[in-house]
């Protein structure tokens, strides 16, 4: 293997290289940033290293906002991430069976993936204040107290902006759903049904315990991308902010590096996930075996 | 265990949108017979034993196991228990769990179960690895959980799917003997799926060739071979010459060819060698007859070496009247 490398492997190996810093650049940027002293700006150089930004950021010194915002997701990325797995498996098992209309369903279902997140956000937000308008009637007309004084709009997190986190999750946890029982052999189901299991039991004992590993995956997906979603959000929230939205708009006002702080300290948040759900899936597996 | 069943189709049809594969068979299994279904792929053999599992619908005709049609029933409601071809191990349970899955569905407390398990295991020699996982098991193995984990249900019939194709070839004619050691002990009725005929020779109370759909012919392994009833079965057992003799179909067991010197007086036909096989026990000598029919020889070792014959060689072929056997046409 002492042969010379031909001329291709450093030009391509220089393209990787351009592609890692491009990849990764930023993130270290913000990283090594986020240690900014106390005296340094939003720029290099560094002046000082400190974790002066994180303390502002934990002591959230004229920074409710933020703090809310980070719960505010956090409560619906969790939303998120459960109705997800459960509704992909649901529809996964629901397409095995080849039922009428499958394909066009699927279609449907998959079509939210093309069409530009903020003309669905724009969209849901529309339909909601039609919404809206409709309680509104029929609230005067019924007399209903609360909604002709404290009623304002049915947007918000966990209205529209749940349903709009969900037509951006559910296709993928569906497609992953897809490739899940594309390989999954129908044989062990047959087998627990031969061996007198209900098909609740065959679910239970059989099916959901060997897809399992497959469901932190869709799991993980679901929080992800519902966490830093904001196009989708941008419309549908009501009065309220996600973080995406709540760091977006701090972009455009930003005066100090308490943002990589905050930058830093979720994308930390993101990383501790995907360790967690990568060592939660390798338990899970049966061990291969060895030799 | 409970009692072996007959298991009996009548007219059974199974059909898949539109294309028809199993075609009105009908079949008696003896109770506690080992009746194995032979055909070549596609002939219809697997639907018919998941016909009689309940895992495929049957479009048409009925299944009785014992006195009670079971065309309605759960596979579980059969007294059926099948033995699939991957096995279908449960990889997330340990062997002895996968043995007692079926107690487990019923609601049998964990210490019973397995104890159970572990003596169902016993009988597979496969004790001593209760606790490990499918995927750790050679083939081998994992096929004894599998007939371990079917027997555990107490079924009254035992359906296998091509159990040994997946074994190589040693452990495949190993795992046979164990197979028939386990039925004659038990006295269940089994029924066996094979695309292999030295399997069924060797395995079957009853053979039933199978092809297209229908059934070419099922009796005893001798009766098949020695009474082939169609060119398509005297093809697919193997080691059979069909001919045409006189304007008869007729099938001569290539241990049944004589070869002779050319000049012989009682000579059938004349032939030349074209090709010699050494095999061990026996040598196949590849015959080409004058009229361009081809057909095969075969000579125990020594015999064939007490006068050996090279290719190309000139010779004349005889074989006694009895041995020729007549055909029907293919169905």
């Amino acid at each position: 293997m002492s042969a010379r490398r031909p001329r291709s492997f450093y030009v391509l190996a220089f393209l990787f290289v351009l592609f890692l810093l491009f990849l990764y650049g930023p993130m270290i940027s913000i990283l090594v940033l986020s240690f900014q002293g106390p005296e340094g700006g939003l720029v290099f150089p560094m002046v000082g290293v400190s974790t002066h930004w994180f303390e502002r950021l934990w002591a959230g010194g004229g920074q409710v906002e933020i703090g809310a915002a980070l719960r505010r997701s956090f409560a619906l990325a969790l939303v998120v991430m459960v109705l997800t797995v459960t509704i992909s498996v649901l529809a996964g098992l629901a397409f095995r069976r080849r039922f009428r209309g499958a394909t066009v369903l699927l279609y449907v279902a998959i079509a939210s993936l093309i069409v530009p997140s903020i003309v669905v956000s724009l969209g849901i937000a529309l339909e909601f204040r039609l919404l809206d308008d409709a309680i509104k009637a029929v609230g005067a007309v019924a007399g209903i107290e609360w909604v002709q004084t404290g009623f304002v709009s049915a947007l918000g997190p966990f209205t529209s902006g749940l349903g709009a986190h969900l037509t951006w999750t559910l296709p993928f946890g569906l497609l992953i759903m897809f490739a899940v029982f594309n390989r999954f052999d129908p044989a062990y189901e047959e087998a627990a049904r031969d061996l007198g299991a209900t098909p609740w039991q065959t679910f239970r004992h059989v099916t959901l315990p060997m897809i399992a590993p497959f469901l932190i995956g869709v799991a993980v997906f679901g929080f992800t991308l519902s966490w830093d979603e904001l196009a989708r959000s941008s419309q549908v929230m009501g009065a309220q902010n996600t973080l995406p939205m709540q760091l977006a708009a701090k972009t455009t006002t930003v005066t100090d590096p308490e943002i990589y702080a905050l930058g830093t300290a979720t994308t930390g948040g993101s990383v501790l996930l995907l360790l967690v759900a990568f060592t939660l899936i390798s338990l899970m597996q049966p061990r291969r075996k060895r030799g | 265990m409970s009692d072996a069943q007959t298991v009996e189709l009548a007219a059974v049809t199974k059909r898949y949108d539109g294309a028809l594969a199993v075609d009105a068979i009908s079949l008696k299994i003896k109770a506690g017979s080992y009746c194995c279904l032979l055909g070549p792929s596609g002939c219809g053999k697997s639907s018919t034993l998941r016909m009689i599992a309940g895992h495929e619908d049957v479009t048409d005709g009925h299944i009785m196991i014992g006195p009670r049609v079971v065309n309605d029933d759960p596979p579980a409601a059969r007294g059926t228990a099948m033995m699939f071809q991957s096995y279908a191990l449960f990889p997330h349970l340990s062997v002895a769990e996968n043995v007692a899955f079926s107690l487990r569905m019923k609601g049998v407390a964990r210490a019973e179960r397995l104890d159970r398990a572990e003596r169902m295991l016993d009988l597979v020699s496969m004790t001593e690895f209760s606790d490990r996982k499918p995927t750790q098991l050679s083939g081998g193995q994992q096929q004894r959980v599998a007939l371990a984990r079917a027997l555990m249900t107490e079924p009254s019939v035992l359906l296998l799917d091509e159990p040994l194709s997946a074994l190589d070839p040693f452990l495949r004619v190993r795992m046979r003997s164990e197979l028939r050691r386990i039925q004659a002990e038990m006295g269940l009725t089994f029924i066996h799926v094979t695309h292999s005929q030295e399997e069924a020779m060797a395995l079957a109370d009853l053979v039933v060739v199978m092809n297209d759909g229908r059934i070419a012919q099922a009796a005893s392994p001798r009766e098949i071979y020695n009474a082939p009833r169609t060119p398509f079965v005297a093809r697919f057992i193997g080691g059979h010459n069909i001919l045409d003799d006189g304007g008869r179909t007729i099938a001569l067991r290539a241990d049944d060819v004589a070869i002779l010197p050319p000049g012989e007086a009682a000579a059938r036909r004349r032939a030349r060698v074209s090709e010699i096989e050494y095999r061990g026990p026996d040598v196949r000598v590849g015959l080409e007859t004058e009229a361009g029919e081809t057909l095969n020889a075969v000579m125990r070792e020594r015999a064939f070496f007490d006068s050996p014959l090279a290719p190309g060689a000139d010779v004349a072929i005889g074989w006694r009247p009895e041995a020729a056997h007549e055909l029907s046409r293919d169905a």
